[in-house]
């Protein structure tokens, strides 16, 4: 099968190449916020180092994390590594509580956000004969806006919708012939749910044949739902304002985890608690480094995101590295007897077993004790206790061999958990030191 | 084959579980002709024998409890010491293996039926359905 690509050289450049890309570009982006960011200069002399101590990739580790709160020292400003005149573009976070982060962006960061979006569209199979539907929030949000200006660089018909007001949503849908969806994962099972409920048919009403879903995680199950609905295809984005928004990862067709864009982007896997890289292939805090960006650097970003490295070659033949699906939060892992556990390893390896229903508790007690209550799928239940007292035992051993910590496990009746959607809580830490 | 059809019940350990089963039972005017309960620490299952099953099971599903509904053998035995041993007697002189069991008691002191899921019923109809023995069927239970 022939694959569109919308830059093919850069997407395909063999992984020597792309290395070497990455190491010259890595080198120019040290120099510059060394010379241009007072905040780094500082944080570099702090560790006794200057740009030249980078001989080679694996050098990175020398140098400064940046975090989510470094974004507000000298704030807003203090990161630029352009003069404010440059700058053509500000967007922000939603902070929980006070200041947002704030991103700016040059002229030239723009049009490279716009090209790796571009790159993101045709990749799944869009053209200029699309018609993108775009229900994120434009404003100081980067969501909808970076994607607006890729789609419209492949030439894509945008529909500046922006979120809620379903029934017009669907109007819109029904009216323009609307080809793509760019939402929320959560808003998107919304809006299918109520497209079904007004007797539409998707095949013979409606024209879509993708969505583009991000800014939250979601299960592969979700992805699989919508697409059942809607008779599309679902594909998972993922962004983050601090390094332009959407399109920094961005799944194929092969749909097994997320393209990123390593001639933009650096990625590092660390330890969320001790900041060293994991062995490959593990799950870790996804570190990212912008090789390309012209107003406001940033190196060794803390996404506080979780995911782990796919190392081996897509069959799509792009040589950038791919990402699971993310995981969840860093800020979720706890410790049980010495041993790190993220929520997410427990979840994979419960989901992985027959029997098993979605949702799931995991309750630490004093003494270190770990309990993992998990609902038990209602076709699975078939009256007999031996069957039950099996199915214990093999999610026990299991989790033991992921986790290295032998939990208690409970089995409860399906429904008496909270759901698994949105944030519900899923650990709930009763030791008291 | 003469079977009857009990329902079981997966319940978590813990207080009043009991009672919430049973007041679906109560409330719907359904009868419980014989239970019983296998606990294993944290969770257990409950077992019954009801004159209506089928509106039973279709109650418990619709209240979201975790429920299921198999075929058992009710096989009659006399409500007298050595009623019990010789039924037990028989089943092991088949070779079958009792996976559980309930009572019900038909006619105190007189007629009771011993009822007991087993791996493969209808490997064990065939081997019991010549003997000289009455089987419960779900039409007694009215």
């Amino acid at each position: 099968m022939e694959l569109p690509f919308w830059n093919r050289e850069i997407e395909r450049l063999p992984k020597k190449n792309l290395k070497n890309l990455q190491l010259e570009r890595l080198k120019n982006t040290l120099e510059r916020i060394y010379e241009k960011v007072p905040v780094y200069r500082k944080k570099f002399q702090e560790l006794g180092i200057t740009p030249s101590h980078l001989k080679s990739l694996e050098d990175i580790i020398k140098f400064p994390f940046t975090t989510k709160e470094d974004l507000f020292i000298d704030y807003p400003y203090g990161l630029l590594a352009v003069p404010l005149e440059e700058v053509v573009r500000v967007h922000t976070s939603s902070g929980t509580t006070g200041k947002p982060k704030a991103i700016f962006f040059s002229k030239k960061d723009l049009e490279t956000s716009a090209e790796l979006i571009a790159r993101c569209l045709v990749m799944t199979g869009a053209t200029k004969e699309d018609i993108l539907q775009n229900s994120m929030t434009y404003g100081l949000f980067t969501g909808a806006l970076v994607m607006h200006y890729g789609a419209e660089k492949v030439g894509i018909l945008v529909i500046p919708a922006g979120p809620g007001n379903t029934e017009r949503q669907i109007e819109l849908m029904k009216t323009f012939g609307t080809t793509l969806l760019h939402m929320t994962p959560s808003y998107a099972l919304y809006v299918a749910s109520v497209i079904l409920e007004k007797g539409l048919i998707p095949q013979k009403d409606l024209k879509l044949k993708t969505a583009y879903l991000g800014a939250e995680p979601y299960s592969e199950q979700t992805r699989r739902k919508i697409e059942e609905m809607l008779d599309i295809q679902v594909y998972n984005c993922y962004g983050l304002s601090e390094m332009n928004g959407p399109g920094v990862g961005f799944e194929c067709p092969y749909k097994e985890g997320l393209h990123l864009w390593e001639d933009n982007f650096l990625v590092e896997i660390v330890h969320p608690e001790t900041g060293e890289p994991v062995k490959e292939g593990e799950i870790g805090e996804l570190v990212l480094t912008t090789l390309n960006r012209e107003a406001m650097p940033l190196i060794r970003y803390r996404t506080r995101d979780l995911t782990r490295i796919i190392s081996e070659p897509c069959a799509c033949g792009r040589t950038h590295i791919r990402i699971s699906r993310i995981l969840g939060r860093s800020d979720d892992m706890f410790i049980v007897r010495g041993v790190n556990i993220f929520p997410q390893q427990i979840e994979e390896v419960l989901m992985g077993i027959k029997g098993v229903a979605q949702n799931y508790q995991i309750v630490l007690e004093n003494y270190d004790e770990m309990i993992v209550k998990v609902e038990i799928d209602r076709e699975f239940f078939d009256g007999r206790i031996e069957r039950l007292l099996y199915l214990k035992n093999e999610i026990t051993e299991k989790l033991r061999q992921t986790i290295l910590v032998r939990p208690k496990v409970e089995l409860v009746e399906p429904g008496t958990l909270p759901i698994s959607e949105g944030k519900a809580k899923r650990v709930i830490d009763k030791r008291t030191l | 084959m003469k079977t009857v059809n009990i329902l079981s019940l997966f319940s978590e350990n813990k207080p009043g579980k009991l009672a919430k089963i049973t007041e679906v039972l109560a409330q719907n005017g359904i009868n419980i002709l014989g239970f019983s309960i296998i606990s294993v620490k944290d969770f257990g299952v409950i077992k019954f024998l009801v004159d209506q099953p089928e509106k039973a099971y279709t109650l418990f599903k619709e209240s979201g409890f975790t429920v299921s509904i198999l075929p058992a053998l009710g096989l009659e035995m006399e409500d007298k010491p050595g009623g019990l041993y010789q039924v037990a007697k028989l089943i092991f002189s088949k070779g079958i293996n009792i996976e559980s069991a309930l009572v019900y008691v038909a006619e105190t002191r007189k007629k009771a039926y011993f009822v007991f899921e087993t791996e493969d019923i209808e490997k064990a109809w065939e081997l019991l359905k010549d003997e000289k023995i009455n089987f419960l069927e779900s039409r007694d239970l009215v």
